[in-house]
């Protein structure tokens, strides 16, 4: 797909379409001329509605496709490490972060499948058994497992495996170490998709990758916080 | 009643409901109305007859059930509808040109409602609620535009990459352009009908929302407080921005805010004055610590058997690994050997306090194995800025906090609170007399479903918090009773105080949630009072609709729609609020009005108000009834009478009240209806 191409095409609907429906509506004398005349039925208004929001959903790149299909692997990878505060015997402090992880983070996986169905790409599948993530792109060649492995603040198996394995105490510890440089890769995707051409101009994108940069900094504001509670009295005998 | 028959217009299956709600607020209405107290019911009860009730208190007042919200239609224009206690007096679509576009904030400026869009901003002239007139749509693209007025001068905030400094629509292709606007776009409103666009004030961040402070003491300039959330631009498009931590490089555009100053003379040499960094040092700051839900479980750890000491100023659940050396040091006291005994165990709570302070009590040697500098949050989302009470309430990612703006340019943290039940802190809204502050938790942004059947009531939704000598203290949750389905975006969202004299009444927006009013005088107990919903704008997928702000302005409710226009509503009489209540509130005017620079209500004497303080001491059984009922004859004559003889008979009244007082329950309540009742007199 050539994006500038696209880019520039529904930049150019978007204007065209902008110019048709408000015409020249900078300047208010036309306003209220305009307001003297019959309103729009809403029948056309809907139908205007609709075709308005097809065209601005248009207007994304390539670079904020790849984001969606990173973070939702990179989301799935939070679930694995959520997941596994209650049965590890985690403080009741950190079972109401991890459940509000679970809660948000799956909310959002759903939201960027939404996003990247609605704009005909492909969506990433996430599957999830223990500790394995699986994720398919179906329609790619070979139904290929998406390369999730390198992407910022990513744990490793082996990691995982060790997070699996620490209990009480230990594992909020742990988790919290993992899940705030987890969340700071987060941080680090949102950062180096603003900071490409063309992206996260399309609202939605936009949005998105707002909130994810909002809500991860502030997580990683209070693990920090109960980091450092838990690391005070939890170093003595 | 044109809502109804436009609705009826419609297909019959979507009808069904809203007719049965419509006439439920119709039996509603009548029924209200047909007890409410008028003048003329009292003059034909006899003095001294028993007085019988016609307002009734919170636990025999009627709510709808099953709920109507549940369950609603979607539609874009012609969702179906479900309204409690308030009446909508008008809808109406965007303009085409802002078709499909978010609509965000709402400003006001005497009869006109300004209305943010992603697009630019609208001008609409609400004169006459039942059908505003747009007067203005000033296309100019950013996001969110978020909206403020002050005198002659609109302010209109751009966060988004696409913002172009010449309010193009071609949006920005680059990630470094000298062409990008983030920051406050500033319009001359000298004629509100036609906007100039005068200057722009740049910031490192953009501005998500902003807030407008006049300083009582300052007639030169106005203060813009400036929260932007977005990521840092580079120093390329903008000179200064500093992406590094403040430890690294000073200039950081990290964890702080921006106060802009705009000289009122000459407002286009607008200028960053100050970026104060009321983040820094924050892990100092005392937290409102655990929340009801975590006390909860301790308690029942508690109950349990389970060992619990403060810790560090906070009650902990001691685990048993901590538990079993100072067991054995209990057993290794009394001389014993073995295992502790039922008699260890009662002697070790007895002393855990002294043994946990011994054991850990000033830890000062503790090595620092991670990075210990706590900045707390790097951005505000929205500053509550009440200058009446000279403070100011900052929701800022994962803090509450309290802020002394006596020195505009130089605001000062005084309290700071944390919840673990809260995702981002929002935006805040002080009750009238600045003795409470709500704050809101926009879980999620405002673009997920979070009022789900299973969502957690306490997450993504407001809490309540008394403010004494300057202290937060928490009090209590409040959340949007209605389930609502996964395809309404829903969460805690902007709103503003009702000037209901005598009570804390607020209204507030929850996106697809719709519309909530609730009381929350008792800041333990809130509940609510009024409320309209929509079912949601798709059948098949999660749309971006619902109310982003809903406002009191002079007795009207005017609801920004994202998707659908603008709404406006009143309230209706119920058996939560009663005509004279409403009546009282309307008699407060404002020349203008941004949410997020709160005025002080103050009510001017009026029959309504001294009614109102009347009303609730029924509500609240604060006098026995028959003491009720000679009140009400007294006040329905004295309105009867004219002149001289008026005034004697309220000052009388006034000083029946004020002796009165003392024997009643709510002496403060009596005391204010006797002091309306004296500025009746005086008037």
């Amino acid at each position: 797909m050539n994006i500038s191409n696209t880019q520039r095409t529904t930049f150019l609907l978007i204007t065209l379409l902008l110019m048709l429906g408000a015409a020249g509506c900078k300047s208010s004398q036309t306003a209220t001329d305009r307001s003297a005349s019959s309103a729009p039925s809403e029948d056309r208004m809907e139908e205007l509605y609709w075709a308005r929001i097809d065209s601005a959903r248009m207007t994304f790149s390539q670079a904020d496709v790849d984001f969606m299909i990173g973070m939702i692997g990179h989301h799935a990878q939070a679930l694995i490490m959520s997941r596994l505060a209650p049965e590890n015997g985690a403080s009741a402090q950190l079972q109401i972060l991890a459940a509000r992880i679970i809660n948000a983070q799956r909310d959002e996986i759903n939201t960027m499948q939404t996003w990247l169905r609605r704009r005909g790409q492909p969506v990433p599948e996430v599957h999830i058994d223990g500790l394995n993530l699986m994720i398919h792109i179906p329609g790619m060649d070979h139904e290929e497992h998406a390369d999730h492995t390198n992407m910022p603040g990513m744990l490793s198996q082996e990691q995982l495996v060790e997070l699996s394995e620490a209990k009480g105490t230990d594992f909020d510890r742990l988790f919290l170490r993992y899940m705030i440089d987890h969340h700071m890769g987060a941080v680090t995707m949102v950062r180096n998709l603003v900071n490409t051409d063309g992206a996260a101009q399309e609202e939605d994108a936009f949005r998105l990758a707002s909130d994810i940069q909002v809500d991860q900094i502030t997580e990683i504001e209070r693990m920090k916080l109960m980091l450092e509670e838990l690391s005070d009295p939890g170093n003595h005998p | 009643m044109n809502h109804f028959s436009r609705l009826a217009k419609r297909g019959s299956s979507i009808t069904q409901l809203p007719l049965k709600l419509w006439a439920g607020a119709f039996v509603l209405l009548f029924g209200v109305w047909a007890c409410a107290p008028s003048s003329s019911m009292q003059d034909t009860s006899p003095a001294g007859s028993s007085y019988s009730s016609s307002v009734v208190t919170f636990d025999q007042a009627e709510r709808p059930s099953p709920d109507p919200r549940v369950g609603l239609e979607a539609g874009l224009f012609d969702a179906e509808e479900a309204i409690w206690n308030m009446r909508k007096v008008s809808h109406t679509p965007p303009p085409e040109g802002f078709l499909g576009v978010t609509n965000s904030d709402l400003a006001f400026k005497d009869n006109y409602a300004i209305q943010g869009n992603y697009n630019g901003f609208m001008v609409w002239d609400i004169s006459n609620p039942a059908s505003p007139e747009l007067v203005v749509d000033y296309l100019c693209p950013a996001s969110q535009s978020d909206v403020s007025i002050y005198e002659n001068l609109l302010f209109v905030s751009g966060e988004g990459y696409g913002g172009r400094l010449d309010c193009g629509t071609e949006g920005v292709d680059q990630a470094v352009s000298q062409e990008r606007l983030r920051g406050i776009r500033i319009f001359d409103v000298t004629d509100l009908q036609n906007p100039q666009y005068i200057a722009n004030v740049q910031t490192c961040r953009g501005s998500h929302t902003h807030s407008v402070l006049k300083d009582p003491d300052d007639n030169d300039n106005v203060y813009v407080y400036v929260s932007g959330s977005a990521s840092v631009r580079p120093e390329e498009e903008l000179p200064g921005c500093v992406d590094l931590m403040p430890d690294e490089d000073p200039s950081s555009a990290l964890f702080r805010i921006e106060v802009i100053q705009v000289p009122l003379d000459n407002p286009e040499q607008a200028a960053i004055v100050s970026s104060p960094r009321i983040f820094e040092d924050l892990v100092d700051a005392p937290s409102h610590g655990l929340s009801p839900a975590d006390l909860a479980e301790i308690e029942e750890a508690r109950q349990q058997g389970a060992f619990v000491a403060d810790v560090f100023g906070r009650p902990r659940v001691l685990s048993p690994r901590w538990i079993r050396p100072l067991l054995e040091q209990v057993v290794a006291e009394r001389g014993g050997t073995g295992e502790p005994t039922a008699a260890d165990s009662a002697a070790l709570r007895e002393t855990l306090a002294e043994r946990i302070e011994a054991q850990f009590g000033g830890n000062d040697d503790e090595e620092d194995e991670e990075e210990t500098i706590q900045r707390g949050p790097d951005q505000c989302h929205d500053i509550t800025l009440y200058p009446e009470i000279d403070l100011a309430g900052g929701a800022c990612e994962g803090y509450g906090l309290l802020l002394d703006i006596s020195d505009p340019a130089n605001p000062v943290r005084i309290d700071a609170v944390a919840d673990s039940n809260f995702s981002y802190w929002h935006s805040a809204t002080f009750n009238n007399d600045g003795t409470k502050v709500l704050f809101t938790d926009e879980w999620g942004g405002g673009s997920q479903p979070k009022c789900r059947e299973l969502d957690p009531y306490e997450w993504g939704a407001n809490a309540i918090f008394t403010v004494e000598n300057g202290q937060m203290n928490f009090e209590s949750y409040y959340k949007l009773p209605a389930p609502q389905t996964t395809l309404e975006n829903c969460v805690a969202h902007n709103g503003s105080l009702i000037p209901i004299p005598g009570r804390d009444i607020m209204v507030q927006a929850w996106y697809q949630g719709g519309i909530s009013i609730f009381d929350w005088t008792d800041p333990e107990n809130p509940i609510e009072i009024a409320f309209h919903d929509r079912g949601p704008l798709s059948a098949e997928q999660m749309e971006s609709a619902g109310s982003w702000s809903v406002y009191w302005y002079n007795g009207s409710i005017v609801s920004s729609e994202i998707a659908r226009g603008l709404d406006i509503f009143e309230l209706t009489p119920s058996d939560y609020l009663t005509q004279n209540e409403i009546d009282a509130a309307n008699t407060v005017r404002l020349d203008y009005l941004n949410a997020q620079g709160q005025p002080k209500y103050v009510w001017p004497a009026s029959f309504a108000l001294a009614k109102s303080y009347l009303d609730q001491l029924e509500r609240g059984r604060a006098l026995d009834m028959q003491r009720i009922g000679d009140l009400r004859q007294q006040i329905a004559e004295a309105e009867n009478a004219s002149g001289s003889r008026r005034a004697r008979m309220l000052r009388e009244l006034a000083g029946d009240l004020e002796s009165t007082a003392g024997s009643s329950s709510d002496a403060t309540r009596i005391r204010k209806m006797a002091e309306a009742v004296r500025q009746l007199a005086a008037g």
